[in-house]
């Protein structure tokens, strides 16, 4: 499928300032075959980004237009969707929603655009009891998410599937990744579990998937280089229980019910300084969600150097691993009767 | 972990593993002058499983079956009922398919679903293969039941859940009478509702899978539902209120499934030959299989009811 002759040349990375777009960057200016990468986002970035040259504007404004005429970008790689809650929601919508649809508006009327890879999110599939238990790229979600970052992602992809009918020449991939780990990575699904006594729904425990930072940006570098048209699911192999990635983390758990697990989150945010429970992330913790990500494997041959359990695993060496107190008694058990065996 | 400082127990890790299983289940059958170093080879491959479970060190799949603890705790409780209470005997055993897919059809009684678990029992014992059985999606709209069930390998009753298992021949479970079936009053037992739309003959065409026929006797016994409180049922969400000789007159205690005789019969599978997968999609012959697949399993219901007798 790769087609050499409308090779990127001049890429757009948007949302460069975070571990994504910072991931991305990097392992495309590398390319040798391309020529420059412009990096946009509306922080400057916290490290050194190379040869890519960073251009701080807000891409709500139309200003983003004049960057991708003036710069006759030929490659867009939007994944500045922003999936954390902190700060006042409005803005973070506004960023999504607004900020795609003007990089959309430029990138239909510039002639220079012929390709767009757009980061989305696998949370547009929701989380409920009466999904499918595997979510392939077809599938509608059965609710499908009605606030939050997951409602913005689907929007996005709308605005993406209306650019791609206008602009038909347009090469355009869109990414459903699952829940992103990694050392840098900081979103409501890294802060929960990082949290020192973890909250769990009591009566449920979902099945969740991770993919590393690495294999996101890999994926998405793997991408641009190459014309893949369509819809991918993105996540690590492999399936983890919310109780067993605790207990492989050592996190204490604690059961709440549901009705006071948004109370407890409301309450942290307020006096705690924590990111308090979406309604999505509360579903998330109920029902989970699985996606498959075979027709990725099978269009790039290539499948993620990390499987959910690797990525975790990463991911609790950067916290550090700890120990639940059953783990503690357990180790207690096993000293007493070794001692007494002997 | 403290455990792996022991020197003699860190080399007989890799063997004692696989045979936790057994060791747990036969834990009252060491006797002999050997019984201490048994004892605590069996204590070393106990504190080696809850090591594992407390770190989260298994494995589940992408449907959440988590075959460690189906095998070592689910399973081992549903079969005290299984042999002691219901004294489950079984026919046409040869029937199971020992390898590739194939879909389970069954009927559905007494009132709560312990048929199923039941059956997963018959078919662990006697064919080695984990059934993977289809739940309504109430089930996973409930705590606690949800997640157990999806530990136990079982999963929503979606087209698409079924055909995913199927495709990875696995031996699926499917009741398709559903809550008609398992909630219909004591007086039409052993009587087979519709079959729901058909969806499972059309999975079983789309995967190419042979149909087995099953017929559960006993189940309706276990909680014989004589009335239907609706305005409680509509009020908890549930798709009925049952209202047993013992329950909720006794309480807690109705709870207990009467100790009926149980006796499962397993048909010949059913090939579906001559069809393809593109019949999924001719309506009619997909109502003529359903009724097919459904005379063969009443006929069945009928002779094995025959043959158990009296219920108790």
């Amino acid at each position: 499928m790769s087609a050499t002759p409308s090779a990127a040349r001049v890429v757009l990375v948007t949302g460069v300032s975070r571990f994504l777009g910072a991931r991305v960057a990097s392992a495309l200016q590398a390319e040798p075959g391309i020529e420059r990468v412009i990096g946009v986002d509306t922080v400057p970035p916290t490290a050194p980004l190379g040869r890519t040259e960073f251009v701080r504007v807000d891409i709500r404004t139309p200003s983003i237009a004049k960057i991708i005429s003036a710069e006759r970008v030929d490659t867009v790689v939007h994944c500045s969707l922003e999936t954390a809650q902190y700060g006042p929601r409005a803005k973070v919508k506004e960023l999504n929603v607004i900020g795609t649809m003007q990089l959309l508006a430029a990138c239909q009327r510039s002639p220079d655009v012929r390709k767009l890879v757009v980061r989305s999110t696998a949370a547009v599939y929701g989380s409920s009891p009466r999904d499918p238990a595997v979510f392939t790229e077809t599938d509608e979600p059965v609710e499908a998410p009605s606030s939050g970052s997951a409602k913005d992602a689907t929007e996005v992809e709308g605005y993406v599937r209306g650019l791609q009918r206008r602009r038909s020449d347009l090469t355009v991939t869109v990414l459903r990744f699952a829940n992103f780990l990694g050392p840098d990575v900081d979103s409501p699904v890294t802060r929960y579990l990082r949290l020192p006594v973890v909250p769990t729904v009591l009566g449920f425990d979902p099945r969740l998937q991770f993919v590393h930072a690495d294999d996101g940006a890999e994926v998405l570098r793997r991408m641009t280089l190459e014309d893949h048209p369509g819809c991918f699911n993105v996540a690590g192999d492999g399936v983890l229980l919310l109780s067993q990635a605790l207990r492989r983390a050592g996190r204490p758990s604690v059961p709440v019910p549901e009705a006071s697990v948004q109370l407890f989150g409301g309450l942290g945010r307020r006096f705690a300084g924590l990111s308090g429970f979406s309604s999505e992330l509360l579903r998330w913790l109920m029902y989970g969600r699985v996606i498959d990500c075979s027709k990725l494997a099978a269009e790039l041959r290539w499948r993620p150097a990390y499987s959910a359990e690797a990525a975790f695993a990463d991911f609790v060496e950067t916290v550090g691993d700890g120990r639940t107190p059953a783990q503690e008694m357990f180790e207690r058990l096993t000293t007493v009767l070794g001692g007494s065996g002997r | 972990m403290t455990a792996h400082r022991r020197p003699r127990e860190a080399p007989d890790e890799p063997d004692v593993a696989p045979v936790i299983p057994l060791t747990f289940a036969d834990a009252d059958a060491g006797t002999g002058s050997d019984a201490g170093a048994d004892a605590e080879d069996r204590l070393s491959a106990l504190l080696e499983f809850l090591r594992r479970r407390l770190n989260g060190d298994y494995e589940v799949d992408e449907f959440g079956f988590d075959r460690e603890l189906t095998d070592t705790v689910l399973l081992p409780l549903v079969r005290v009922l299984y042999r002691y209470w219901f004294r489950v005997e079984l026919r046409g055993t040869e029937h199971i398919p020992r390898s590739g897919r194939a879909l389970v059809v069954a009927n559905h009684s007494g009132t709560l679903p312990l048929d199923g678990l039941i059956l997963q029992v018959a078919v662990h014992d006697h064919a080695r293969r984990d059934l993977r059985l289809l739940g309504a999606d109430l089930v996973y709209q409930v705590p606690v039941l949800g997640h157990l069930s999806r530990k136990a390998g079982h999963t929503l009753a979606h087209p698409a859940d079924a055909h995913r298992l199927l495709s990875k021949d696995e031996l699926v479970g499917v009741f398709p009478e559903g809550f008609k079936g398992v909630g219909k009053p004591f007086g039409e037992r052993y009587r087979l509702q519709r079959f729901g739309r058909g969806g499972f003959v059309e999975t079983a065409l789309r995967a190419e899978a042979p149909i087995v026929p099953v017929a559960i006797v006993g189940a309706e016994e276990i909680y014989p539902k004589i009335g239907d409180v609706r305005a409680l049922a509509r009020l908890l969400g549930l798709p009925y209120f049952p209202i047993t000789p013992t329950f909720p007159l006794l309480g807690a205690l109705g709870l207990i499934p009467l100790p009926s005789k149980w006796l499962i019969r397993f048909g010949e599978p059913m090939t579906l030959k001559g069809y393809g997968p593109r019949d999924a999609d001719d309506p009619m012959t997909v109502f003529d299989l359903t009724d097919h697949v459904r005379e063969t399993v009443q006929q069945m219901l009928y002779d094995t009811l025959l043959e158990r007798g009296p219920a108790f």
